[in-house]
């Protein structure tokens, strides 16, 4: 690459200025107002402030509710992760044939991306709304209890799939251009030498996608994390009984609707804190068995 | 905290914008923000509401803006109080007037507003239970009444015929109540018997003011910010054991929370449903059955004579700026004056379903005979104000209402899923909600 030089200082800068402006408006400012109101308890416009140290910290771990949340978070992310890249990772192997009419299948499969979180979640209550959605409708005629509005392990279902539908389109995407950048020789190769097509995804295909499903993996659990926000609101509003209610959610809850900025500041610091150390796990663990 | 710097930024950018807005006739006139949560048939009656007061004189003009559901008009004013840059009017709900109350310097008390701005406006004009709701110890207005309305029982009348039910003899006891549901589920009249809205504000806030029963100490925390839930109290633990009775007979269905049970009884889903009574003007337009609507039932053997309800709804608030004009704030009372004026409350009383909120609209009404052609339109105003107020029914002013109705809905679910009881539910409610108002305690003492 060629490099380029500048003489002196100020250009650089000041190319550099407007995106380290947004990095520092957008990230910096309000990350370090977090901190320090996790750290504070305040009435709700703020005009009562006292300094409490740790105490808003200590309550949360304290309070058996906010450790179910987290199992919930931990319980929804792994399956919405899983499940979209499982899907995602088939379709694309199916899609990367040689069949009539690919690209029309391609482009419906990348569909879903383009739709809004709260629309998506209305498209599933129309599916599964126990008196309204047609599934749900068709269970209860069938003599199955169906109602995610009052059973907790149905609601969970419900936001999983959804969530997990919508971010399929985003991983077919990748996986697809993925599965084209192997090189056919080496295929070719492995099927002269006899090895069947499940031998050869798990022994040349797999590897050889791995750094785009690391990739994948750390993007999709950034998003079961952060944003499923909008479908979980659409869809159960964290309920039946806290059943849906994931990290963020809590932290919106507590902030936006309960007022206690204090506490909801201080979840989205243990919040930063665990996408720091996940990333950092990841980069350092799980990037060594990637084969680049 | 990402939503709370969007909010910011939105406040502000809304402050910059809106001077483009104001259409050339306003020009000289002084310019008052109204931050509005009502949506449908009831947002445009709001948007009519100030129309009417724009026309109606040359030297204020109420720009009136919705900002989405009551909680995020709350919390979108008061990130725009922090900002410096808040409306000047704001609807708050009624579960938010103690945290309102709390506020202090943010907001302007409607009495001290009116009387700096030389408007006289007797309190004893408006409806003594929601002037009640919305008054400080000295029984002075801190914010204005608007939309006030109650909780009252909607029937399909036709669903009542069906199961050989009298359409004129109506259920008032929750003995009768269940006595029907039973006749509505044999006679399979609709898919499902019975369903309620606001399953804490009808089942809890209401059930326990009809029923004299205390919902939290010290008046409901009318007088102060000690105040401590009850929700262990005997009556509570019989009407919950009652509700999960009659959804373990397959005649009640939890619909979810708030007001997400709605829609069930226009489209002829339940027979019979606890609403407020402000869904008027949507059954009206959406139900394709006769249908009633009428004070809530009560608990023969806890009460024979039942208490008024409460209200529900909302208030206006005005909200102080450091950059505000007193012309300004003349201008908000000459919009709380107008809405006050008995014809203008009888106009938005016929046109919304709320109650009005004026002595002298309602008796207007009475004597236009509105509520013999409108049968069932004055359940509410009746519910209201058919006893005396107690201790226990005269509103509820507790810190971090919001979260402790949901609480209460949390509990309730995990009760109705059959995971705890109904000691367990309320005893875990009451506990739950206890450290919310403490924590409220604590911040607004500091």
């Amino acid at each position: 690459m060629k490099r380029v030089i500048f003489r002196g200082q100020a250009l650089p800068l000041l190319l550099l200025a407007p995106q380290l402006a947004v990095t520092f408006v957008f990230f910096f400012w309000p990350a370090g107002q977090a901190i320090w109101f996790s750290f504070l308890r305040q009435d709700a416009f703020g005009i009562r402030t006292q300094f409490v140290g740790f105490e808003n910290f200590a309550e949360l771990f304290a309070d058996p509710l906010y450790i179910a949340t987290i199992w919930n978070t931990v319980v929804f992310s792994v399956s919405v992760t899983a499940l979209s890249m499982g899907v995602a990772l088939l379709l694309a192997v199916l899609a990367d044939r040689q069949i009539r009419g690919a690209q029309a299948y391609r482009t419906l499969l990348i569909w879903p991306y383009a739709v809004a979180p709260a629309l998506a979640a209305v498209l599933w209550i129309f599916m599964f709304h126990p008196t309204i959605g047609l599934f749900g409708r068709m269970l209860n005629a069938a003599g199955v209890a169906w109602d995610y509005r009052l059973n907790g392990g149905q609601a969970m279902l419900v936001v999983i799939l959804a969530s997990a539908w919508k971010q399929v389109s985003y991983n077919f995407i990748f996986f697809l251009a993925g599965l084209q950048s192997i090189p056919r020789s080496v295929l070719e190769a492995a099927s002269i030498d006899g090895a069947r097509p499940a031998r050869r995804f798990w022994t040349i295909v797999f590897p050889l996608l791995s750094p785009t499903t690391f990739f994948l993996l750390v993007v999709n659990l950034t998003y079961a994390f952060f944003d499923t926000f909008g479908i979980i609101d659409a869809l159960t509003r964290g309920g039946p009984a806290k059943a849906t209610e994931t990290l963020i959610y809590r932290a919106y809850i507590d902030g936006r609707v309960n007022l206690d900025l204090g506490s909801s500041s201080a979840q989205s610091v243990v919040l930063m804190l665990a996408v720091i150390a996940l990333t950092a796990i990841q980069f350092r663990f799980i990037e060594r068995r990637v084969h680049y | 905290m990402m939503q709370r710097r969007t909010l910011l930024a939105g406040a502000g950018a809304l402050g910059l914008a809106a001077p483009g807005l104001v259409p050339a006739r306003a020009q000289g006139r002084t310019e008052i923000q109204f931050w509005y949560g009502l949506s449908g048939v009831l947002g445009e009656r709001v948007a009519e509401q100030v129309r009417r007061f724009n026309e109606s004189q040359s030297a204020v003009n109420v720009v009136a803006t919705f900002k989405g559901s009551y909680t995020e008009v709350m919390t979108g004013a008061i990130a725009a109080w922090r900002a410096g840059n808040p409306p000047h009017i704001v609807q708050v709900f009624e579960v938010g007037t103690a945290t309102m109350m709390a506020a202090g310097p943010a907001v302007r008390p409607a009495h001290q507003l009116l009387s700096e701005a030389g408007v006289e406006l007797d309190p004893r004009r408006y409806l003594p239970g929601v002037r009640g709701y919305y008054s400080d110890t000295q029984g002075r207005l801190v914010s204005m009444p608007h939309n006030s309305s109650s909780a009252v029982m909607w029937i399909n009348l036709d669903a009542f015929e069906k199961a050989g039910l009298s359409t004129t003899d109506l259920p008032k006891t929750w003995r009768q109540i269940r006595e029907a549901a039973e006749k509505l589920k044999a006679a399979n009249a609709t898919p499902v018997a019975m369903t309620t809205s606001w399953p804490t504000w009808v089942m809890f806030e209401q059930m326990a003011a009809i029923h004299d029963a205390p919902f939290a100490t010290q008046a409901n925390g009318f007088e102060g910010m000690n105040a401590e839930l009850r929700l262990t109290g005997d009556f509570f633990r019989k009407h919950t054991e009652f509700l999960l009775g009659l959804q373990r007979d397959g005649l009640f269905r939890y619909g979810g929370r708030d007001n997400a049970a709605d829609p069930l009884f226009p489209n002829g889903e339940v027979a019979i449903s606890f609403m407020s009574s402000a869904l008027r003007s949507r059954v009206e337009r959406e139900a394709r059955f006769k249908w009633a609507s009428v004070p809530l039932p009560y608990h023969d053997d806890v009460i024979q004579s039942p208490k008024n309800g409460v209200i529900g709804g909302a208030s206006l608030w005005t909200l102080t700026a450091r950059n505000r004009t007193p012309a300004e704030y003349r201008g908000v009372a000459e919009f709380f004056r107008f809405i006050s004026q008995p014809e203008q409350d009888l106009w938005w009383h016929k046109a919304t379903g709320y109650v009005p909120i004026t002595q002298a609209a309602y008796e207007q009404a009475k004597a236009e005979g509105y509520y013999e052609q409108n049968p069932g339109a004055d359940a509410a105003i009746l519910q209201l104000s058919r006893a005396e107020p107690t201790p226990n029914s005269m509103g509820f002013r507790l810190g971090g209402m919001v979260e402790i109705r949901n609480i209460i809905q949390e509990e309730l679910e995990r009760c109705f899923q059959g995971q705890q009881n109904a000691a367990q539910a309320l005893e875990n409610a009451n506990r739950r909600g206890n450290v919310v108002l403490r924590n409220f305690e604590r911040a607004n003492r500091a």
